[in-house]
């Protein structure tokens, strides 16, 4: 029990952001309109893409004898990018469409 | 001083990927926001590969970092800038698989790191446990979203067998299971444990969204964006980084209610898709035997008057019409008959073909208007008042079977109640059923007529039909 408590004491402000973003990401997509949902989910794809940073980290700290960290951050580099790159492109084209109509 | 700038870019991404999700949310900022989005990545990016420091140490291997950088811009816009509009939704599947992807291989190497780091017994629980969520949530959506792409694009068929749901959570149980075991005794087989977990955490993520077919892709595709989210988020507490915390949360909160929001157009419980009991086990059943009586055709000049005379016709697109690639075709018809005076509209289900939105994504790069596009519950209040409803390649989302047969797979179901306008007329390539598999009472009820073909083919005939009117 003890632990518990500390353990939510020392890590107090994570646990804030986590639950904050929580309400902020409800808040942002509610009211969304449905026509917006294919864009919008695809935004949301590209931005968790953010994971790239932490394949960054791996790689940048990886030892130089370090094969495994070498080779499966170098991976995790390039599919991160992959999902960065491709994902706000993706949902660039698609709403280029939804503004070329509006005038 | 570089910490502090360090510090400030992730504040400026964080900030930007809320503002982006909000301007997201309008049609006439959505683009700018997608934008906003995106130079705050590059400054979270930026910012980590020359700012970031651990034990006053800076990051190294920068060939290795832009090699990989490089190779994935190319081949990420490449593939963006080349797929055609229909095969969208199994795009943003595999990008999505590639983010799984990236945070399951950042927690094997950080696992390997921590226990060449610290002997078996005393591993550091927290950092245990945040490492295998990673892992875990990871490779289920990488797995998952895999086949998810594989399915859209025709590649990976529906597989199912008896007792897979629970078959299912008792794999779910086992990874569980092993974690727990994991983290609160940690022994010398660390290692393979933790590899066990790897292997039957993708089985599960591939068994997961095997049996799940039709109307349920676009929940699954949402729900694995949220996974995702989640597992990007666990890297954020890995490493104490605020921006791949809240950016990863922010997708996974917003992820999970659009899930749901999902499973509530149709009308099922998160739970029921989770175990994935659609389109599996359950087959269509006897709604194939029962005596469905004879439909009727209707030929492209019957069809090309009795729409020019139309006071209102109401156009229901789906999956059909993305195939086809026919949504300029679709919009020139829709122009032909409003200079007739034809009040035309489309009338689009939640979750018309492979993903939400998806309909108005395509009727969007045809320049049909945002107005023109009516919402389920709009179009439903306007079908009695509709001469003709020309359906185009959709199917299980008009099957009155929804309403009237409690032993349908779609039973519960909201759907267009077409069959309340005077007329309606079905495109379709042949009497085939739809992606449920299930029989549609709808074609054989005496107000339709079945007008064959490919939508693209039909609705330039059509057209051509009534410029010769």
């Amino acid at each position: 029990m003890d632990n518990i408590l500390s353990w939510i004491t020392v890590n107090q402000q994570i646990i804030y952001i986590v639950i904050l973003m929580i309400f902020v990401g409800i808040e942002v997509i509610g009211r969304v309109p449905s026509v917006l949902h294919t864009p919008l989910m695809s935004g949301a794809n590209a931005i968790h893409g953010v994971v790239i940073i932490g394949a960054i980290i791996v790689m940048g700290k990886a030892e130089s004898d370090n094969y495994l960290a070498l080779v499966l951050g170098f991976i995790a580099v390039i599919v991160g990018t992959l999902n960065v790159v491709g994902g706000f492109v993706v949902t660039d084209r698609m709403l280029e469409m939804f503004k070329k109509k509006k005038k | 001083m570089e910490l502090n700038i360090l510090t400030l870019c992730y504040l400026i991404g964080s900030v930007t990927f809320i503002l982006g999700l909000k301007m997201l949310s309008n049609p006439a900022t959505a683009r700018k926001g997608n934008l906003i989005a995106a130079a705050g990545m590059i400054i979270a990016i930026l910012g980590t590969i020359f700012l970031y420091e651990e034990h006053g140490q800076k990051l190294g291997n920068y060939g290795w970092i832009f090699g990989g950088i490089a190779i994935g811009t190319v081949i990420g816009f490449l593939s963006a800038k080349k797929v055609k509009m229909t095969a969208m939704p199994e795009m943003v599947s595999m990008f999505n698989g590639m983010g799984g992807a990236c945070a399951m291989l950042i927690s094997i190497v950080e696992f390997n790191h921590l226990v060449h780091a610290y002997p078996a017994s005393e591993l550091p629980v927290g950092t245990v446990l945040i490492i295998l969520l990673g892992l875990i949530i990871g490779s289920v959506s990488f797995a998952g979203s895999m086949i998810a792409w594989g399915k859209l694009n025709g590649k990976v068929k529906d597989f199912s067998f008896t007792g897979q749901h629970i078959f299912n959570i008792i794999l779910l149980l086992v990874i569980v299971g092993l974690a727990v075991y994991l983290v609160g005794w940690p022994s010398d087989n660390a290692n393979i444990i933790f590899y066990a977990i790897l292997a039957l955490s993708l089985l599960y993520g591939v068994f997961f969204v095997f049996p799940i077919g039709g109307a349920d892709m676009p929940v699954v595709i949402s729900l694995l964006n949220s996974f995702t989210g989640v597992a990007a988020a666990c890297g954020g507490f890995l490493y104490d980084n605020k921006v791949m915390l809240t950016g990863g949360i922010l997708v996974g909160a917003a992820g999970t209610l659009l899930t749901m929001l999902m499973c509530k157009a149709m009308n099922r419980s998160l739970t029921n898709v989770l175990i994935g009991s659609f389109g599996g086990g359950s087959k269509a059943g006897p709604a194939g035997d029962k005596e469905q009586g004879s439909y009727k055709e209707i030929s492209l000049s019957d069809t090309a008057v009795v729409m020019s005379y139309a006071s209102r016709v109401y156009i229901v697109p789906g999956y059909g019409l993305a195939v086809a690639q026919a949504q300029h075709a679709c919009h020139e018809l829709e122009k032909l008959l409003e200079a007739k005076g034809v009040d035309v509209k489309y009338a689009i289900h939640p979750v018309a073909g492979r993903m939400p939105g998806h309909m108005n994504v395509l009727l969007a790069e045809a320049d049909v208007s945002y107005e023109k596009l009516l919402e389920m519950e709009q179009a439903n209040d306007e079908f009695p008042n509709t001469d003709v409803v020309l359906i185009l390649g959709a199917n299980d989302v008009v099957n009155p079977a929804a309403k009237t047969d409690p032993s349908s797979p779609i039973y519960g179901m909201p759907i267009l109640d077409v069959e309340l306008a005077k007329n309606v007329v079905v495109n379709k390539r042949s009497m085939k059923p739809g992606y449920a598999g299930i029989e549609n009472d709808l074609f054989f009820q005496p107000k339709t007529s079945m007008l064959f073909g490919d939508a693209k083919k039909v609705l330039q005939d059509l057209i051509a039909e009534i410029k010769n009117l």
